[in-house]
């Protein structure tokens, strides 16, 4: 397993931050430590932030809306999904199962993100 | 140009109906696009020459769209009340329309308050309103189960149906409940296979002559795909409207007049009476735009259509809340 491989899932556990944002040298020290058990997503701007959030089984992901606009979580085939969301609304849902969770705005279905449980450690 | 044309007319007393009906679906089509960034003045006047025009016959009916009831954000702390204000100025049309259609996002967030407030809004006015859902009347947890439950009766498969009125066959569209996610696509709405056979059916042994008007939330073409504006399987539905004469689609959803004409299909998008939408890519997201609140009522607002028996095409009128 590369070095940016798990600097980036442990800045996704601990600061729900994007894949693509966290830099290998970015990640100030002391956080790797962290053992999340909830992680959030941030819903502004017509999108969810970060849009591939990687999560530990049981980790609780909570979505809040700060858009203007209502917004809603929905996984693709039903498995979880939320009421629509109006402004600083927040849904919550914990992980158990490893897999990946693609999810949409069933308001508006282009916005579309996904939630990847896997067991730390692991290199998939 | 509007103006002008609209004075002659009213000032030749020769000018028969289908030379007006035309006139002002031409001066309508001819100010559409200039309505992005205001409104024009000439679409009022356009308004008076219809109301006069519909005091000598034929059906007039009336679309609201996007109410967006329980909406409170900057861009309109009272999406209510401008929604019971439009409801006030439909009232007050000298010549009452037929009927009106609501063409979606009666409430804002699918709640039963929302929908209740609605209903008691719509109770003011005098003619039956016949509804459809926008995405956001069934954003509840469970797929619209509550709009269904309170406007769902008598209605086919997911609460789609027809009637006709003077003439004129509606079909009431539901393109809300089968969005394909945008994972591979781009998210657009779509009518599901259930709804278009059903729509088949119902065209089929209907007379070519017969005026067809369609009712759906999102446009039924695409206007933009990168914010879901459209209806991947509209495509479908029009091929089974294609030998009709005169086809009208009435569409919500996108907050502002868009309007295309395509062989004998006219497309209208209608303005909200909660709060505007940019233009297409304009902007990062299509959400609520601010505008000052002294500009708010001029961009929100109620369409008239007027049909008159054997003339085509269908004239539509579109009137802001402020004029």
């Amino acid at each position: 397993m590369s070095h940016w491989t798990i600097t980036a899932r442990l800045a996704a556990f601990g600061l729900g931050m994007s894949l693509v944002a966290a830099m290998p040298n970015a990640l100030p020290a002391g956080e790797a430590a962290v053992t999340a058990n909830s992680a959030a997503v941030r819903i502004d701007n017509f999108s969810f932030t970060p849009s591939t959030l990687v999560v530990a089984p049981g980790t609780t992901v909570t979505w809040t809306n700060a858009d203007d606009s209502p917004h809603s979580v929905r996984e693709k085939d039903g498995k979880f999904k939320s009421a629509a969301l109006d402004t600083d609304d927040s849904f919550s849902q914990t992980f158990t199962a490893p897999g990946e969770y693609d999810y949409f705005c069933s308001i508006h279905p282009y916005m579309t993100a996904k939630i990847v449980v896997k067991p730390a450690g692991s290199s998939s | 140009m509007a103006d002008r044309d609209h004075k002659e007319l009213s000032g030749a007393a020769g000018v028969n109906r289908r030379g007006l009906l035309k006139c002002m679906a031409w001066a309508g089509t001819g100010v559409l696009w200039t309505v992005s960034g205001g409104v024009p003045r000439s679409l009022g006047l356009l308004g008076e020459a219809a109301a006069a025009e519909t005091q000598a016959g034929g059906l007039t009916f009336l679309q609201i769209s996007d109410s967006h009831v329980g909406f409170d954000k900057p861009a309109n702390p009272n999406a209510l009340g401008t929604f019971q204000e439009a409801i006030a100025k439909i009232n007050a049309i000298p010549t009452q329309p037929a009927f009106i259609v609501h063409t979606g996002d009666i409430s804002h967030l699918s709640k039963d308050k929302e929908f209740d407030d609605a209903d008691q809004a719509m109770k003011a006015l005098k003619q039956p309103v016949h509804v459809i859902p926008g995405e956001h009347d069934v954003a509840d947890a469970d797929n619209g189960k509550l709009y269904l439950d309170r406007y769902g009766k008598g209605t086919q498969g997911k609460g789609w149906y027809t009637f006709d009125a003077g003439g004129v066959h509606f079909l009431a569209l539901i393109n809300v409940f089968n969005f394909e996610p945008g994972f591979k696509s781009a998210g657009l709405a779509k009518l599901g296979d259930e709804q278009l056979e059903w729509m088949e059916k119902d065209l089929k042994g209907r007379s070519a002559s017969t005026p067809i008007v369609v009712l759906a939330h999102l446009p039924l073409w695409t206007i933009y795909e990168p914010w879901g504006w459209g209806t991947e399987d509209a495509p479908r539905a029009l091929g089974y409207l294609k030998r009709f004469g005169s086809v009208t689609v009435l569409n919500g959803h996108i907050h502002q007049i868009q309007q295309k004409v395509e062989g004998n299909v006219s497309f209208h998008t209608a303005r909200s009476t909660a709060f505007p939408q940019p233009a297409p890519g304009s902007a990062p997201a299509p959400g609520p735009m601010k505008v000052p609140a002294e500009e708010l009522h001029s961009v929100l607002g109620v369409r008239t259509v007027n049909y008159v028996h054997g003339k085509s095409p269908l004239a539509v009128i579109d009137t802001p809340l402020g004029a």
